[in-house]
């Protein structure tokens, strides 16, 4: 069935597969966003004990989607895994590190004789709560504005140039770390704007996650308080990074020569140009307020629900548009002619064909997930639970 | 080459090692607990004595510290074939990406979504539906082994792929030949069943305390029953499997045997070392003859081991350097030479197709084609050959080591069932400390085993393709050298917290979990 398809329209399934795994991977870093409000909403030890323990019981989908992701973009562009990954190094380095800690903070918190001390675990997930998001963010966003790299296949069979025989260079010796300061086309107010808005943006669903997951009052209030004002930071920045980008100039592929060049309003014309994208995100859009909507003034505990979906559509959109209609999705700055397409960075049709066939199990995957969460979640998280279970963290 | 930066080569290896064998302190518990953990729980199930459920509550908690470090140190691994090794992941991204993104749709979120119910289901699902997450958590993980050693068996022989000239990469072609490989194939079986043998000496060892101690007794005994069987077993299987793995590697890798063996000149009837030390440590620039200070010969045994006939000609490391016309071996020399051809002409092919010359473009490409076989050595052009020989000391005694603990443990797990059965443990108190400190021998086994397969591949990251030089990401040594400190603390740290944690865990025992348990 998949052999039959073109090579491009197996790159394009790809890239939606990645883009679904992006989006959901952006939902779920409300675990993120939790970890960063431990002590805002939890002011006695065992309400910190019930916030723990709810996001202690879905962290590991966070870190298994990430872990998916980064599989799936290895398996289907390599070229965009070997020139971001070994280029912007310190980027990747960081997130790396904000996640190795996070990996044992849960277990270990509370466990009797555990060397560095509850204190020291928690900053651990509220460091990974900051750090996560946005880098994350701020990684995401250079999709849209470039990276100093280049890429040149020549390296490899040119062993008279006197270079090392390495594809992909990353021109500056910051290696990444420059997105949050480079001033051209003011892409770093842009980047961390991304960063901010993911991180307001996880903080808000979080809250949304508890008002569902946890049955206490006091919780309940502030999650209420909080996501007021973490929706509003996250409408101010995102509003301010969406509404430029529609206006800054894009990184469009001529498809015929394939040759890259700046297109102006690039990312509006992708909307308009696919309007079937721009509805997604459009409903996305409404999603996701509806559901702060029905919390804030309906007194709700399902938003949660429409909001996550609501983010789902909103980054699928935005991934759409990024490597859609003739789009360059990982530009280079340094030279244009080196960015990245899903064209020229995939893997071969027979991988990519292969892989398809693996792709058929995402929705059984996503099947047994969601019956298995059905049952455990059936009754929400409370004090009483939290001081007698076995298992707790 | 000129220009190749060394010491970025090294500061890369160094932190691929750190972060590999730190991720390989924890893994092979994991695969073999939680198989113990699912025999113990189906145990309860069956029988619905509380004991039984108190014995698999127990083990589930040390189970879950581990855990969480092995989960750490995995996803560095993952995304340091990017962020260091990212010529490679671009050269063989089509195959080696695969099995990776395999691994995380069917093994990941199957251990992750099933262990969430294992630990934290007990009241909230049924008996029968905990058991199955708890074997489900125990596949997940296996599984998650099978994607992974695949892909490290395609780097000790690569199969199933085809090199495109157009795009100077390396393509899938066949991916069942990759999965089936017979080297994937005996390293998952070899690999898993060290994991089973680690976790049931961890599972001996701890309860040989408890015994000791004269705290839990007959849960102690009960441990070690369900352990030594399983002990048993894996033990069989794993030293079959490791003459399967010995056979693959003289097959496919002769280089890693002649260093395994410290053989230097090939001969027929070779001898196995059974015991031996080495004399004049050479290093790899300069190999000085090797020689035995000291050493146990069984003749002819290596032969044997290594191609199922005694008379059997096992080539040693001059051979390979040098040649070997009678036995057909080319040189090393030769083999840059070719190397080099292969990778000239890819030039030049890719250079003529660019100008719009196809038809000698097509020469060029003739030309490359019958070199291929040995593209990986020309990047060695004009450097010493002796830089393909890989670190002999420490191949050679990693493998014994290896090969002797294996011996070892099988007699262990014997005595262990035997004593046990007969009710006699709790008066061997001998044997009971010998226990204890048989753990710390089955994590050197593991370890050993990886610098077997790993350090003995080198120089290559893909046997005869991509030597290490040609396989890094072009960054600035010093970065890697930071995040090297920086993944050593951390890990260190995180391990030191591991250990006092189950250490803490195992003294305050399965008691204090009675009461809890009993309540529900
Ligand atoms: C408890 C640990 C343990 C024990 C007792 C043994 N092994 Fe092992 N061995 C491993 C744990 C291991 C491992 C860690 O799982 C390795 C590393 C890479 C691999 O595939 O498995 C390995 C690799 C490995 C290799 C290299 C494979 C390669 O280069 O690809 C060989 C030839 C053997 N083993 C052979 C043996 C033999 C003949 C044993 C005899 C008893 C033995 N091993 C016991
Ligand atoms: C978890 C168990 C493993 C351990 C303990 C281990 C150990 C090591 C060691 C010691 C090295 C350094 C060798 C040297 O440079 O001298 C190394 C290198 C490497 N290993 Fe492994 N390894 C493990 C599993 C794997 C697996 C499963 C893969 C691939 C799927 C892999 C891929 C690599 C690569 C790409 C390098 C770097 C290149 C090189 O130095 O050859 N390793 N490993
Ligand atoms: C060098 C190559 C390797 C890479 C890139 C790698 C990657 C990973 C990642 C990303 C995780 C975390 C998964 C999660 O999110 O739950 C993980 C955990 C795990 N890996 Fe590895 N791994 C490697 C080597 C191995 C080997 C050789 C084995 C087994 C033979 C193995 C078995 C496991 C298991 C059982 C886990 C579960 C957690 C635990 O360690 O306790 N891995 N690995």
């Amino acid at each position: 069935m998949f052999e039959n398809l073109s090579l491009l329209s197996l790159q394009q399934y790809w890239w939606i597969i990645i883009s679904v795994l992006g989006a959901l991977l952006v939902f779920l870093l409300f675990v993120q966003g939790g970890q960063t409000m431990i002590y805002r909403l939890g002011k006695t030890e065992t309400e910190r004990k019930m916030i723990v323990n709810s996001l202690g019981r879905k962290w590991e989908f966070t870190f298994t989607t990430l872990v998916t992701f980064g599989g799936a973009f290895f398996a289907s562009f390599p070229l965009f895994y070997s020139t971001s990954f070994g280029g912007a190094y310190w980027v990747w380095m960081a997130i790396l590190f904000a996640f190795i800690v996070q990996a044992v903070s849960y277990e270990y918190r509370t466990k009797a004789s555990n060397f560095l001390g509850q204190k020291v675990y928690e900053a651990f997930l509220i460091f990974n709560g900051f750090a996560a998001t946005i880098l994350l963010g701020a990684a995401v966003s250079t999709f849209f504005t470039g990276s100093m790299f280049s890429v040149d296949k020549m390296n490899l069979v040119d062993l008279t140039s006197g270079r090392m025989p390495i594809i992909s260079s990353w021109e500056t010796p910051f290696y990444g770390l420059e997105a949050i300061w480079t001033i051209e086309h003011l892409a770093f107010i842009q980047n961390i704007a991304l960063g901010l808005s993911i991180f307001f943006l996880a903080r808000l669903t979080a809250n949304l996650y508890f008002i569902n997951n946890i049955n206490d009052d006091n919780i309940y209030k502030r999650s209420k308080d909080c996501l007021l004002r973490n929706t509003v930071a996250f409408l101010i920045f995102f509003l301010f990074w969406l509404i430029r980008l529609l206006f800054i100039d894009g990184f469009a592929v001529n498809p015929e020569t394939k040759e890259v060049y700046l297109e102006n309003y690039k990312y509006l014309n992708n909307f308009l140009e696919m309007p079937i994208v721009l509805v997604i995100f459009l409903i996305g859009v409404v999603l996701v307020l509806f559901g702060i909507f029905k919390t804030l003034f309906q007194k709700a505990k399902n938003g949660i629900w429409f909001t996550g979906i609501g983010i789902v559509l909103v980054v699928l959109g935005l991934f759409f548009i990024a490597g859609f209609n003739n789009t360059s999705y990982y530009p280079s700055t340094f030279n244009l002619q080196h960015s990245l397409t899903i064209e020229n960075s995939s893997s071969s049709h027979f991988t990519l064909t292969a892989m398809s066939y693996v792709s058929l199990m995402v929705p059984f995957v996503l099947a047994y997930i969601f019956f298995a969460w059905k049952a455990m979640d059936k009754k929400m998280i409370d004090k009483e639970e939290v001081e007698n279970d076995s298992h707790m963290y | 080459m000129e220009n190749i930066d060394f010491s970025l080569v090294d500061w890369s290896r160094a932190q691929f090692a750190l972060t590999a064998m730190y991720h390989w302190i924890f893994v092979p518990l994991t695969l073999g607990l939680s198989f113990i953990i699912a025999i113990m729980e189906s145990i309860y199930v069956k029988t619905g004595n509380p004991e039984w459920k108190r014995i698999t509550k127990f083990w589930m908690t040390l189970f879950g510290i581990n855990f969480a470090i092995g989960v750490a140190t995995g996803i560095i691994l993952e995304f340091e074939f990017g962020t260091n090794w990212s010529n490679y992941s671009w050269f063989v991204g089509d195959i080696f990406g695969a099995p990776l993104a395999i691994e995380g749709i069917m093994a990941f979120f199957m251990e992750s979504t099933f262990i969430a119910i294992m630990f934290f289901g007990w009241n909230k699902v049924s008996k029968k539906t905990h058991a199955l997450s708890t074997w489900l958590v125990a596949i997940g993980s296996n599984l998650s082994a099978l994607w992974i050693l695949a892909a490290n068996g395609w780097m000790q022989h690569p199969a199933g792929m085809e090199f495109n000239p157009d795009t100077a990469r390396n393509e899938m072609v066949d991916f069942w030949s990759i999965l089936f490989s017979p080297v994937a194939i005996n390293k998952f079986l070899h690999t898993v069943t060290s994991g089973y043998v680690l976790a049931s000496i961890f599972v001996i060892g701890i309860s040989s305390w408890y015994i000791l101690k004269k705290k839990d007794v007959i849960f102690g005994k009960r441990s070690i029953v369900v352990a030594s069987v399983f002990g048993i077993l894996a033990s069989i299987y794993l030293i079959g499997t490791g003459d399967g793995s010995a056979k693959a590697v003289a097959k496919y890798q002769p280089m890693k045997l002649a260093a395994m063996e410290g053989l230097y000149e090939g001969t027929t009837n070779a001898p196995l070392v059974g015991f031996g030390v080495l004399k004049n440590a050479g290093d790899t620039n300069n190999p000085e003859k090797l020689d035995f200070l000291f050493s146990i010969p069984i003749p002819g045994a290596l032969s044997y081991l290594a191609f199922g006939d005694f008379d059997a000609f096992v080539p040693g490391i001059n051979d390979l350097v040098e040649g070997n016309p009678e036995q057909g071996i080319i040189s090393y020399k030769e083999k840059i030479e070719k190397g080099k051809i292969a990778i000239d002409a890819l030039r030049d092919y890719k250079n003529e197709k660019k100008a719009g010359n196809t038809e000698v473009a097509e020469t060029h490409l003739k030309t490359f084609k019958e070199n291929f076989a040995y593209f990986g050595y020309g990047y060695y052009f004009g450097r010493s050959t002796n830089e393909l020989i890989p670190p002999i000391e420490l191949s050679f005694y990693a493998f014994h080591i290896m090969v002797a603990l294996g011996t070892y443990f099988l007699f262990f797990f014997i005595v262990m069932l035997y004593f046990t059965l007969k009710n006699k443990i709790q008066d061997k108190k001998f044997i009971l400390r010998i226990a204890i400190w048989t753990v710390p021998l089955a994590y050197i086994a593991q370890e050993a085993g990886w610098v077997v397969a790993e350090v003995g591949r080198q120089p290559w990251v893909i046997q005869d393709l991509m030597p290490t030089i040609a396989a890094v990401s072009h960054i600035d040594a010093s970065n890697v050298m930071i995040t090297f400190f920086l993944f050593l603390a951390v890990f260190t740290a995180l391990l030191i917290a591991e250990i006092k944690i189950l250490l803490n865990q195992i003294k305050k025992g399965p008691e204090t979990l009675t009461e809890k348990t009993t309540k529900e």
